[in-house]
């Protein structure tokens, strides 16, 4: 602890004097986080995290990648939404254990709520576990959530510039993903224009288009998950 | 909108480091906030005063630090400031990197306390 004499007081108060306190203000979450990294790590569990804007197409990316890997895999999910259930019964019809988190008036999952939602479930019983976040392109950027990988989201009615507009979520995350390739020509999405622009605010990172609807590209997405459990 | 709760936050912590010196008043909270936190410092400062209110820091300023974007070259090995994310290359090279040496803070640096 460093005493800093009162003339670097901001307050303009005589009596004043600063100290410093390094910590970092989501600290209960980032150890929070660091103990579900290191639950999963134990169980043998890889965890993918999917963050879009609200619309996007998550929940049905998700529900067919259930279904196409919950022969191969033990595969759970955990889907986070402000209110209702309607994405959690979506997902069961894919059989597989799913749990919804309702966050009430919270924009974001954090890694508590993650924690609490995985009480009674078992981890040496699953391989691979998908937690869908709110829809939100903005706050889930600033909540480690424990996972293995970062999904972002993004369909082709949004927009190529979407990156642009929520630099740091993109940034933050390790694979993009452009849904609703099916629409690509309808909404005259321009695919090269897109991929500069989530190379300007995360450069090196890969990115997949696919179409939950057609299942077009669906496969190189599926082979990205296994090659990411094999590689635990 | 989560930076009310980033604010709740920062009045726990200032409230807990106050406690453990016996109470003193704080009168600033000082923070680093780098622009890829994913917290708005215009937002940060009207929900500080939200969380403030009637709470021991009811009278407290919050500081705010910001920070620049820190890349590290893998070509060059330095380390360099960038204007913007949208400028995440090298200024010597020109090479693009995601490499971030800073530029996430999202922390209380300083009390401003009482004494």
């Amino acid at each position: 602890m460093t005493v800093i004499p009162s003339t670097s007081s901001t307050t303009g108060r005589a009596q004043s004097r600063l100290v410093q306190v390094r910590t970092k203000i989501l600290k209960e979450n980032d150890v929070v986080a660091r103990a579900l990294r290191k639950s999963f790590e134990d169980a043998g569990l890889y965890v993918i995290s999917l963050v879009s804007s609200p619309g996007a197409g998550k929940t049905m990316f998700l529900e067919k990648t259930l279904l196409a890997l919950r022969d191969r895999f033990r595969v759970a999910a955990l889907v986070g939404d402000l209110a209702t259930d309607n994405d959690a019964r979506r997902l069961a019809r894919s059989e597989v254990p799913v749990k919804q988190i309702t966050t009430g008036t919270t924009c974001h999952l954090e890694a508590e709520m993650v924690r609490t939602a995985l009480d009674g479930w078992d981890l040496n019983d699953l391989d691979l576990l998908f937690i869908e976040n709110v829809g939100n392109l903005v706050c889930p950027a600033s909540y480690d959530l424990g996972e293995n990988l970062r999904l972002v989201l993004f369909s082709v009615t949004e927009g190529e510039d979407k990156p642009l507009k929520y630099p740091t979520i993109f940034n933050t995350a390790d694979l993009a993903v452009i849904t609703k390739s099916d629409l690509a020509q309808a909404a005259e999405f321009d695919p090269a224009l897109a991929t500069k622009n989530i190379q300007t605010v995360r450069p090196g990172m890969p990115i997949l288009s696919v179409s939950a609807k057609t299942g077009d590209g669906m496969n190189e997405w599926l082979s990205a998950v296994v090659t990411g459990v094999a590689g635990l | 909108m989560h930076e009310l709760s980033i604010a709740l936050s920062l009045v726990d912590i200032a409230e807990q480091e106050s406690d453990r010196r016996g109470g003193v008043q704080v009168l600033a909270v000082h923070v680093k906030l780098g622009p890829l936190s994913g917290v708005v410092k215009e937002a940060l400062t009207s929900a500080y005063e939200l969380a403030r209110e009637g709470s021991p820091l009811a009278d407290s300023q919050l500081v705010i630090e910001e920070t620049p974007i820190v890349i590290r070259c893998p070509q060059c090995q330095i380390e360099s400031t960038v204007p913007s994310i949208y400028e995440l290359c090298c200024p010597r090279c020109g090479t693009p990197t995601a490499d971030i040496v800073c530029g996430r803070e999202l922390e209380v640096t300083a009390l401003e306390i009482e004494g």
